[in-house]
């Protein structure tokens, strides 16, 4: 009972800030409706006993990458009139994605009703152990079974994360760098000097 | 709970509604008293230190300095600036303040009192934490107006970088407790150091962790030496500037919620939380609950202590302290942790 209300309020809401995303004018509003849409989906894991995957949506997707969309988008320029000019013209290639979209959907719910695709039986091996908490269930899965795709996809994204950096990285010879180390070695004595110039003689520097 | 207003006769459902709810108020609302006093705390501390009397006028001693400070707040009226976007700026500290509540639900007061005894209380804690920056980046925005902006920009920068050496230092904890749940990581340090020893900021792997954290805390919370969103001689009040009355107020709950929560965390996961230091059985005449009460007021002396002495971070110093001395040594120590570990057959 409480189970289903539970659903139902997390699937309305989703649906609620999944078109508030898209119809809300101001593209801040759209990423904070975002936002609620992710953390709203992380409550309909929980209740499918996910609970790793929730917690990882929230960290991942509401904690990082959403927090980088709202800078971006926060630091963007608007103007709402141009925004919204190019809407007549861009309405039929959306109206076509649209389309093939619930085309996909009703395919799948078909193809679903007809009987689910049996894609290879899972072997003991990947079968999740009862009664195991799911981050012992999914790490032992990734680092068992999985372990070579598993690391073969962290080294594909540290090639992807050293490449960027590469690309954008432009050296610049007209900045001084600090030296924290130097810094904190310099004594009184390095810096400061003690004389006793003759009258009207000055400091030699 | 639940079993005791079972035994009242009530059906389990309604025995759990109403012990959560009990639970709930039971730390909720001390919380909120001792923000009010940690408050007068920080203050008298920090007056201290600068060889000044601090609060002292609102009764004994200025005890109800804070509730003072409350009522007036309370008493004002709240102005929203006619450029501001009025729903976010209203929102922000809202969210401010329910997140620091939230996060109280997983911390252990002592053996088996726990809100919410999940088995992924530590990833909720991060998750938590990491819905704080919202609060700030929202009211920055939706202020409308310079200084505010820049301060949410630095407040989330800040946040974002420092939660990455926090999740490599939380790895380690939970390595050696072997799970995320914030109560088997107090009961795994018990006795942790030659068996006498409760908490793992005694082990020699594990204290360097424990330093990184506190400090990577301050920068979490925006504490001095890293309260370079709210730097008063750069950014007026930073992303506080346009909010007055309770919408100030929550902010001001919520900051000082955080520092507290932060307090619990270091004494939870690194001194052993609800358990005494030493493993001798005279000491667990104390009550956990005191004992985390001691160590959480201890660990904000210290925040005190560094508001009070420590100058100001410039804001390309606190980045690399984030990214090139914090991230590269927590890394290290992860790789330490489990290599030791896995020498020592831990996971056998």
């Amino acid at each position: 009972m409480i189970q289903t209300l539970a659903f139902y309020l997390f699937a309305a809401l989703v649906i609620a800030s999944a078109v508030m995303t898209i119809t809300a004018r101001n593209p801040v509003h759209s990423v904070l409706w975002l936002i609620l849409a992710f953390f709203n989906a992380a409550g309909l894991m929980i209740l499918i006993g996910a609970e790793f995957i929730a917690m990882l949506l929230v960290i991942v997707y509401v904690g990082a990458v959403a927090v980088l969309f709202l800078f971006v988008v926060m630091m963007l320029d608007i103007d709402f009139a141009t925004l919204r000019a190019g809407f007549v013209k861009n309405f039929p290639l959306g109206l076509a994605i649209a389309g093939i979209l619930l085309a996909e959907l009703l395919f799948g719910l078909g193809a679903h009703s007809a009987g689910g695709l049996v894609l290879g039986t899972p072997d003991a091996a990947t079968a999740p152990a009862a009664n195991v908490p799911n981050i012992q269930a999914i790490g032992a899965v990734l680092y068992g079974h999985y372990l070579f795709l598993f690391e073969a996809a962290g080294v594909v994204l540290l090639v992807a994360m050293i490449g960027a950096i590469v690309l954008t990285h432009r050296q610049r010879n007209d900045v001084r760098p600090q030296n924290i180390s130097e810094q904190v070695k310099r004594r009184p004595e390095d810096a400061t000097i003690n004389t006793r110039p003759e009258v009207g003689g000055g400091v030699k520097l | 709970m639940t079993a005791f207003f079972q035994s009242l006769g009530l059906p389990f459902g309604a025995a759990w509604l109403i012990s959560t709810i009990a639970g709930i108020l039971l730390i909720a609302l001390p919380l909120m008293l001792s923000v009010a006093m940690i408050i007068y705390v920080d203050r008298k501390i920090w007056a201290a230190m600068a060889l000044r009397r601090g609060p002292n006028v609102v009764g004994p001693l200025g005890l109800l300095q804070s509730f003072a400070d409350g009522l007036k707040v309370f008493l004002q009226e709240t102005i929203v600036p006619t450029a501001a976007n009025k729903g976010i700026f209203l929102i922000g500290p809202v969210v401010t303040f329910t997140v620091t509540l939230l996060a109280w639900a997983v911390i252990p007061f002592n053996s088996g009192a726990i809100l919410a005894d999940i088995n992924v209380g530590l990833l909720y804690v991060l998750a938590i934490s990491s819905l704080g920056v919202y609060g700030t980046i929202m009211a920055g925005w939706a202020s409308n107006s310079k200084y505010p902006f820049f301060s949410a920009m630095r407040a989330s920068a800040q946040m974002i970088s420092y939660e990455v050496s926090i999740g490599f230092i939380l790895i380690c904890v939970v390595l050696w407790a072997g799970s995320f749940n914030l109560g088997t990581i107090v009961s795994a340090q018990k006795g942790h150091v030659f068996g006498i020893l409760n908490g793992f900021g005694f082990n020699p792997l594990l204290f360097p962790m424990w330093v990184l954290f506190l400090i990577s805390g301050m920068a979490e919370t925006q504490r001095a030496p890293f309260d370079l969103c709210e730097a008063e001689s750069e950014l007026v009040a930073g992303y506080q500037t346009e909010y007055s009355s309770m919408a100030f107020a929550l902010f001001w709950l919520g900051e000082y919620g955080n520092v507290l929560l932060m307090c619990a965390l270091n004494a939870t996961l690194f001194w052993g939380g609800y358990l005494p230091p030493l493993d001798i059985p005279v000491l667990y005449m104390v009550p956990g609950v005191i004992w985390l009460l001691l160590k959480i007021f201890f660990f904000f002396f210290v925040f005190s202590w560094v508001k009070a002495t420590v100058p100001r971070y410039r804001y390309d110093q606190l980045m690399r302290l984030g990214w090139k001395i914090f991230l590269p040594l927590s890394l290290l120590f992860v790789f330490l942790v489990s290599g030791y570990l896995m020498a020592t057959g831990h996971f056998a």
